[in-house]
């Protein structure tokens, strides 16, 4: 899948304008029931650039997303033709819950705060386009990994992957239960950073502060922020990732953001890529079995 | 008049652990009674015979702990409905928790439940009021009518009754009036949003997570008032190895304190979420599915004494509500007609306990919370008779379910025990017709079928 997406990924740099006929006549629908702007965004250029129609129903952030309105919405759609539904939801297991009742393709755009697939993988093509590979590499993910569905996805690809992923954040936000999951965890900055290769870092909500999780963002910032004084303690080289969008200030500074080190905006691009070949590998899957349309 | 209700239950095994009895007997039933235990009992003496070679004869089995939803929940369960599940598991007296709407907070409500129940159960129902109106942890209900209508305990189950002051009002008061208060323990600001244990699996589904703590706190709290009031206190469905410390510790001190544990906290841990594609809304209860460490301290606290009784907590949910999202399904499995089942397949089958310490649980053990009359084969007790057939595979499948919900963990396990018929005050109130394919009692022949 990597390989594919470093294909496209070559392809949208030298042909930007391209547009293939890989998924000609199929319909992806985005259903996105949180507000995003990258992950949309980048799912509809990679379908329209693969030549399929896409249709975006954003489902209002007030409506409340329960099950029951997801079944009838997501019935609603595959019986208006979708063959494959992206999509993104507050509740962890969405994707789970809704397999049960639809039968087009689903991607999963992110669900709650258990994953975000594609994510890992532009994180992983974005991983091994600056250092050349995955394995051995060391991965240092800075944040509130409990709520993120960014930081388990990138555990998941990562590790697999052979990387060695450190995990670093206040000990509310960092539970010591992810050991579990095949990583180091620690509660200090400078611990976690040392001899990391890449330093991923991810964004910490203001709401986490009103529910005793930080006492303040500024207590974070001391903390465990990013900023020039400690890249330059970084080993020399050392990547700075993160999945957007950013709370300047807080994790990171505007500075670290624009410094050659930083691989923000290349991970964005890198989506449109790693979307591309997931919408292509699933549609083959789908002929494959002999799913008609 | 003797003749015309006497009921004969011929060749089983009789497995009653109020008289420490293990043995082949005949067991003859008088007018909704126990008339005799006997080694040899003559057919000619009752007017029916039930034939139970190869069966186990034990005690109607005792369920402290239930939701029958009715009023206001009909579309989950009813008296009736919840009724017949539990005398399909060999239930033939259940704890129905106040957590209907209207509340069971009033001798209005209670009274209600009885004569429902008599109109259309098939067992004995017995109401627990509420331990404060309309279940707030407020003020409290009044306790003594309740008792006067009937009610068999207090609780504020599905609820926890969050300010100790209340709690320790009540066990004392319920002290006064010599009834026991059913203890759902559970700290709601430590719960917060959780929605399955806090662990590995919680944090791998990114689902928020409940800590032991949520129960552990609270049952050292209660403890502790118990033991300081003298009011006797029952813990409710012990789901973690920090309660079972702390029930060990003040029980040790000699506070007045029993407990209960379910099947699905003997048998399942917070794994069971991960089933299948996963998010299993039918894994998904309060307390919650802890982990092995925790499952397997419960079992020891079950056989050392520290937890007293098994209890169901059967919690029917109407099939829409638990199709669902994970964070959005209801709380809570039916447990009635798989309770049995699983814990002879689970434990006795296994060799870890014996039948007859699986039958005292369910049985003596629960009305010596109580002290109640029932969950013996005594002379003059309640004819409330289980029979039980044993070591023969089947499947738990929907066919076995009677509730009006099939929120179970359990559909399509294997299981090698099950209830085969159930008799309560005498009168049969469910059989397996694959166990009786020609009925439950033996056809007599002509020349005595005018006696």
């Amino acid at each position: 899948m990597l390989g594919l997406a470093a294909e496209y990924k070559a392809a949208l740099v030298e042909r930007p304008g391209e547009r293939l006929t890989t998924l000609h006549g199929r319909a992806v629908v985005n259903l996105f029931f949180e507000n995003s702007t990258r992950t949309r965004t980048s799912f509809e250029f990679a379908a329209k650039r693969l030549g399929a129609d896409v249709v975006n129903f954003d489902v209002a952030t007030s409506s409340i997303a329960k099950g029951e309105t997801l079944v009838d919405t997501a019935e609603t759609i595959e019986a208006l033709g979708a063959d494959f539904i992206v999509m993104r939801h507050p509740a962890s297991g969405a994707c789970q819950y809704l397999m049960r009742h639809v039968t087009a393709s689903l991607i999963n755009a992110g669900d709650g705060a258990h994953e975000h697939p594609t994510q890992a993988l532009l994180d992983a093509l974005t991983v091994q386009e600056a250092l050349g590979k995955i394995e051995g590499a060391r991965i240092s993910i800075l944040g509130d990994a409990l709520h993120s569905r960014v930081a388990r996805s990138a555990i998941w690809a990562l590790t697999k992957l052979g990387a060695k992923v450190t995990l670093a954040g206040p000990s509310t936000l960092v539970p010591i239960e992810f050991a579990s999951m095949n990583v180091r965890v620690v509660h200090e900055f400078d611990e976690a950073v040392r001899d990391a290769d890449v330093i991923y870092l991810l964004r910490v909500q203001t709401e986490r502060q009103a529910s005793n999780f930080l006492p303040s963002l500024s207590e974070y910032r001391a903390l465990f922020g990013m900023d020039a004084e400690r890249l330059a303690m970084t080993k020399p080289g050392a990547l700075i990732m993160h999945p957007g969008p950013v709370n300047r200030g807080v994790e990171v500074t505007r500075e670290v953001m624009d410094s050659p080190r930083s691989r923000i905006l290349g991970q964005v691009t890198n989506g449109v890529a790693v979307r591309m070949a997931v919408l292509t590998l699933l549609d083959r899957t789908r002929q494959k079995s002999g799913v008609r349309r | 008049m003797t003749q015309r209700d006497s009921i004969l239950i011929s060749g089983g095994t009789v497995v009653d652990p109020s008289q420490g009895m293990h043995a082949r007997r005949d067991v003859l039933i008088e007018e909704g009674r126990i008339a005799a235990v006997a080694e040899h009992i003559a057919t000619e003496r009752a007017r029916r015979t039930i034939d139970a070679s190869g069966l186990f004869v034990c005690p109607g089995f005792i369920d402290l702990h239930c939701h029958l939803r009715e009023p206001g929940g009909s579309a989950s369960e009813t008296i009736a409905s919840g009724s017949a599940a539990a005398a399909a598991g060999g239930f033939t007296t259940v704890f129905c928790m106040p957590n209907t709407n209207p509340v069971c907070d009033s001798p209005v409500v209670v009274k209600y439940i009885l004569v429902r129940s008599r109109e259309a159960a098939s067992i004995r129902v017995i109401p627990v009021a509420a331990v404060t109106r309309d279940q707030k942890g407020e003020q409290l209900a009044d306790l003594g009518a309740l008792k006067a209508a009937g009610a068999g305990a207090f609780s504020d189950d599905g609820r926890p009754v969050s300010n100790a002051m209340v709690m320790r009002r009540a066990l004392t008061y319920a002290h006064m009036l010599d009834m026991p208060v059913f203890d759902h323990a559970e700290d709601l600001s430590l719960t917060a949003d959780g929605v399955m244990h806090e662990g590995n699996i919680s944090l791998r589904l990114g689902l928020k997570g409940i800590p032991r703590s949520s129960e552990a706190t609270i049952v050292a709290r209660d403890c502790a008032l118990s033991y300081e009031t003298g009011g006797r206190l029952h813990i409710c469905h012990v789901s973690n190895r920090d309660s079972v410390a702390a029930i060990r510790h003040w029980k040790a001190r000699g506070a007045p304190v029993t407990a209960e544990v379910s099947p699905h906290h003997l048998t399942l841990t917070d794994e069971a979420v991960c089933a299948g594609e996963g998010y299993r809304t039918d894994a998904k209860m309060k307390p919650p599915l802890c982990s092995e460490d925790d499952r397997k301290s419960l079992i020891e606290a079950l056989e050392d004494g520290t937890l007293d009784c098994i209890a169901t907590d059967h919690a029917p949910h109407s099939p829409p509500s638990k199709d669902a999202l994970f964070q959005d399904a209801p709380f809570g499995i039916i447990g009635f007609e798989s309770a049995f089942a699983v814990l002879y397949t689970g434990f006795v089958a296994l060799g870890r306990w014996t039948l007859d310490f699986l039958i005292d649980k369910l049985t003596k053990a629960p009305a010596d919370v109580l002290g109640a009359e029932w969950g013996t084969l005594g002379t003059g007790s309640p004819a409330d008779v289980t029979l039980l057939k044993l070591g023969e595979e089947f499947v738990f499948d929907l066919s076995r379910v009677r509730s009006l919900s099939r929120n179970s963990p359990w559909i399509g396990k294997p299981c090698s025990g099950r209830v085969v018929a159930t008799l309560a005050e005498g009168r049969p109130v469910f059989t397996d017709h694959g166990a009786f394919p020609a009925g439950l009692f033996v056809a007599r022949s002509m020349s005595k079928a005018g006696a």
